[in-house]
C-alpha cells in the first residue's frame, strides 16, 4: 500500500470538524434568512395596508389600518371592552370553546370506537349519522340560543356538533383500519375483547384521532364565536358583533387578531401534548 | 384416547372455504388430514398461496373449518387457546410498546402479576441477546431484531405448540440463517410440538424432524418426509451434508411438480 492511500483518509478526518461547522454555519445563515424575509414580508403587507389605508386608496372607515386595530388591542387591554375586561371575553370564549370540544371529542372517540368495533351497531347507525354530517351544523347554532339561552350552554352546544363529527369518523376509520396482524397477535397471546379494543385498538387508532384533534379544536372555536355572535352576555363573537354594529371595523380586525393568537396557543400544546404521547413512533413519519 | 398420549395437533379432514369479496367461494384447504406428534418439529412447504398459513390459523383457532376437525391435544378446537403460539410472517410487534413491553404482553395478557411478567420478559430477552434493548421502540430495531422480539414475546408464554407462518422470509440470507439456528435453540429448551410453514425447502428440511408437502391450492398434503439428520443441527452446516442434498433432491420431486402447477396456472391468469 502507498502511502499516499493511507494518508488520505487522515487529511480526511482532519476536515471533517470543518465541513460539519461549515454545514451548521450554513444551515444557521439559511435560518436567519428565513426568519428575515419572513418578518420583511409582515413588515410590508402591514405597511402597504396603512399606507393605503391613510393615502384614502382604500377606505379607512371599512378596511380600518393596522395601527388603529394596534390601538384597538391596546384599549381594550388597558382600559377593557364595554363588555368588561378583555380577559373575561376570552376566558369566556375559551371555556366554552374547550368545553364543547372535550364534550365533542370524548362522545367522538367512544362512539367513533364502539362502532369501528361492533359491526352491528356500524351496520344499524350508518345512514343516520350520514344523514346528520350531511345537515350544514352552523345553521344548529340559532337553534342551540333558543334552546339553551343566551348563556354558555348554547355555544357549548353549538361548539359539539361541530367537533364531533371529524372526531367521530376518524376513530371509526382509526379502528377499522387496524392492522389485523396485531389484533391476531394480541389474540394468540391471550387478550379479551376488551383488551384488543383498549390494548391494540385504540392505541393504533391514536395517531387517527390526533390527527382530527388539530382541526376540530379550530372547529370549536368557530362554534362558540358563532354562538356569540348570534346571541350572548359576554365573548368574543359577541365583542366582533358589537364592533360591527357601532361600524367599528378595527375592532372586528383586533377580535380576530385575539382570536388567532388563542388559536395558534392551543395548537402549540396540542402539539406538544401529541409529541409526548407519539415517543413511539418514528421521527420524520408525518408527525 | 386420553389426553396425554393423544398426538399434539390433529386435522382430520378439514376444509376451509372462504367467501371472497367478490362474492365467490374460494377453498384454501380442502380435505387436510394432519398429525404432529408431541414434541415434533414438522415443515409444511408448498407453493406460494397455495393455503398453507390458513392451515396455522384452524390450529390456532383464529378461524374455524368449514368441514372437518382439528385437534389440539386431543380436544377440539374452539377459539384460541392459551396452549398456542404464533409467529407471524409481517412485523406483530406492538409499536406503541417498548420492547419489553412487548413481551410482557403476552404473560399480562394471561393475568400474570407484573412484576412476575416483567420478571419472566426479561429472561427472554437476554435468551435472544435483546437485554440491552428493553426501553427501545421497535422502529428502532432492525428486522432481524424485531423478530426476536417477537420470538422473545412467543416462548415468554410457553406454549406447547408453535406455530410458525414463514417467519423469517423478510430477513436478509445470513440474518435469516442465524435466527434458524437461534429457533433450533429455543425450541431444544422447550420441546414444543411446531408446525412451521415455508415456501423454502432447504429451510424446511434443516429445521423440521417432518416434511410436508402441500399441493397446489387448494392445499392438502400431497407426500410426508420423515428428516434423518441427527440433532443437535447448524442450519449452515447440515445443507452441506450428502444426506442433505439426497433428501432435498427427493423432496423437490415432489414439490417441483406443485411449483409447476402453480406457475403455469399463474400464467394461464395473465394471459
Amino acid at each position: 500500500m502507498s502511502p499516499e492511500v493511507i494518508g488520505a483518509p487522515v487529511v480526511e478526518r482532519a476536515k471533517a470538524p470543518d465541513r460539519t461547522q461549515s454545514r451548521a454555519r450554513a444551515a444557521r445563515r439559511r435560518k436567519v434568512l428565513i426568519n428575515a424575509v419572513r418578518v420583511l414580508l409582515l413588515v410590508g403587507v402591514l405597511g402597504l395596508w396603512e399606507a393605503l389605508s391613510r393615502a384614502k386608496v382604500i377606505d379607512p372607515f371599512n378596511f380600518s389600518m393596522p395601527t388603529q386595530i394596534w390601538d384597538q388591542i391596546y384599549t381594550w387591554v388597558t382600559h377593557g371592552t364595554a363588555l368588561g375586561s378583555l380577559g373575561e371575553q376570552i376566558w369566556y370564549t375559551l371555556y366554552e370553546a374547550l368545553l364543547g370540544w372535550v364534550l365533542g371529542v370524548v362522545t367522538g372517540v367512544i362512539l367513533g370506537i364502539a362502532l369501528g368495533r361492533i359491526t352491528l351497531l356500524a351496520d344499524v347507525l350508518g345512514p343516520y349519522i350520514k344523514v346528520l354530517n350531511s345537515i350544514p351544523r352552523i345553521v344548529l347554532a340559532p337553534i342551540f340560543v333558543i334552546w339553551f339561552g343566551l348563556g354558555p350552554a348554547s355555544k357549548v352546544a353549538s361548539a359539539v356538533v361541530l367537533v364531533f363529527f371529524p372526531v367521530f369518523f376518524n376513530a371509526f376509520q382509526g379502528a377499522r383500519e387496524v392492522d389485523r396482524n396485531l389484533v391476531s397477535n394480541a389474540r394468540i397471546l391471550g387478550a379479551s375483547d376488551r383488551r384488543v379494543t383498549l390494548q391494540v385498538v385504540i392505541p393504533s387508532a391514536t395517531s387517527w384521532i390526533f390527527t382530527s384533534l388539530h382541526v376540530s379544536f379550530g372547529f370549536a372555536l368557530i362554534g362558540a364565536i358563532v354562538g356569540e355572535y348570534i346571541g350572548a352576555t359576554k365573548g368574543i363573537g359577541l365583542l366582533v358583533a358589537q364592533s360591527q354594529g357601532t361600524f367599528n371595523a378595527a375592532g372586528v380586525y383586533a377580535a380576530m387578531v385575539i382570536l388567532a393568537v388563542v388559536a395558534l396557543l392551543a395548537e402549540g400544546l396540542l402539539t406538544f401534548a401529541e409529541r409526548r404521547i407519539f415517543r413511539w413512533k418514528p421521527a420524520g413519519s408525518e408527525h | 384416547m386420553s389426553a396425554d398420549t393423544s398426538p399434539a395437533i390433529e386435522l382430520r379432514g378439514a376444509s376451509k372455504t372462504f367467501r371472497t369479496p367478490s362474492g365467490g367461494l374460494h377453498t384454501a384447504v380442502r380435505d387436510l388430514d394432519l398429525t404432529v406428534g408431541r414434541g415434533e418439529f414438522v415443515a409444511v412447504v408448498g407453493p406460494t398461496g397455495c393455503g398453507k398459513s390458513t392451515t396455522l390459523t384452524l390450529v390456532s383457532g383464529l378461524e374455524e373449518p368449514t368441514e372437518g376437525e382439528v385437534l389440539v391435544a386431543g380436544e377440539p378446537v374452539h377459539g384460541v387457546g392459551d396452549k398456542v403460539g404464533f409467529v407471524f410472517q409481517q412485523d406483530a410487534t406492538f409499536p406503541w410498546r417498548t420492547v419489553l413491553s412487548n413481551v410482557m404482553a403476552g404473560p399480562r395478557f394471561r393475568g400474570v402479576p407484573k412484576a412476575e411478567a416483567k420478571r419472566r420478559a426479561s429472561e427472554w430477552l437476554a435468551r435472544v441477546g435483546l437485554a440491552a434493548f428493553e426501553d427501545r421502540y421497535p422502529h428502532q430495531l432492525s428486522g432481524g431484531q424485531r423478530k426476536r422480539v417477537a420470538l422473545a414475546a412467543t416462548f415468554v408464554n410457553d406454549p406447547e405448540i408453535l406455530l410458525m407462518d414463514e417467519p423469517f422470509s423478510a430477513l436478509d440470507v445470513q440474518t435469516r440463517a442465524l435466527m434458524s439456528d437461534e429457533l433450533l435453540d429455543l425450541w431444544e429448551g422447550t420441546r414444543a410440538s411446531v408446525v412451521f410453514v415455508t415456501h423454502d425447502l432447504e429451510e424446511s428440511i434443516a429445521l423440521a424432524d417432518k416434511v410436508v408437502v402441500m399441493t397446489a391450492g387448494p392445499a392438502t398434503v400431497k407426500e410426508t418426509f420423515t428428516i434423518d439428520l441427527p440433532r443437535p443441527r447448524k442450519v449452515e452446516a447440515v445443507r452441506l451434508e450428502p444426506r442433505f442434498i439426497e433428501i432435498y433432491r427427493e423432496i423437490w420431486e415432489s414439490l417441483g411438480e406443485e411449483v409447476r402447477i402453480t406457475r403455469e396456472r399463474g400464467a394461464a391468469h395473465v394471459a
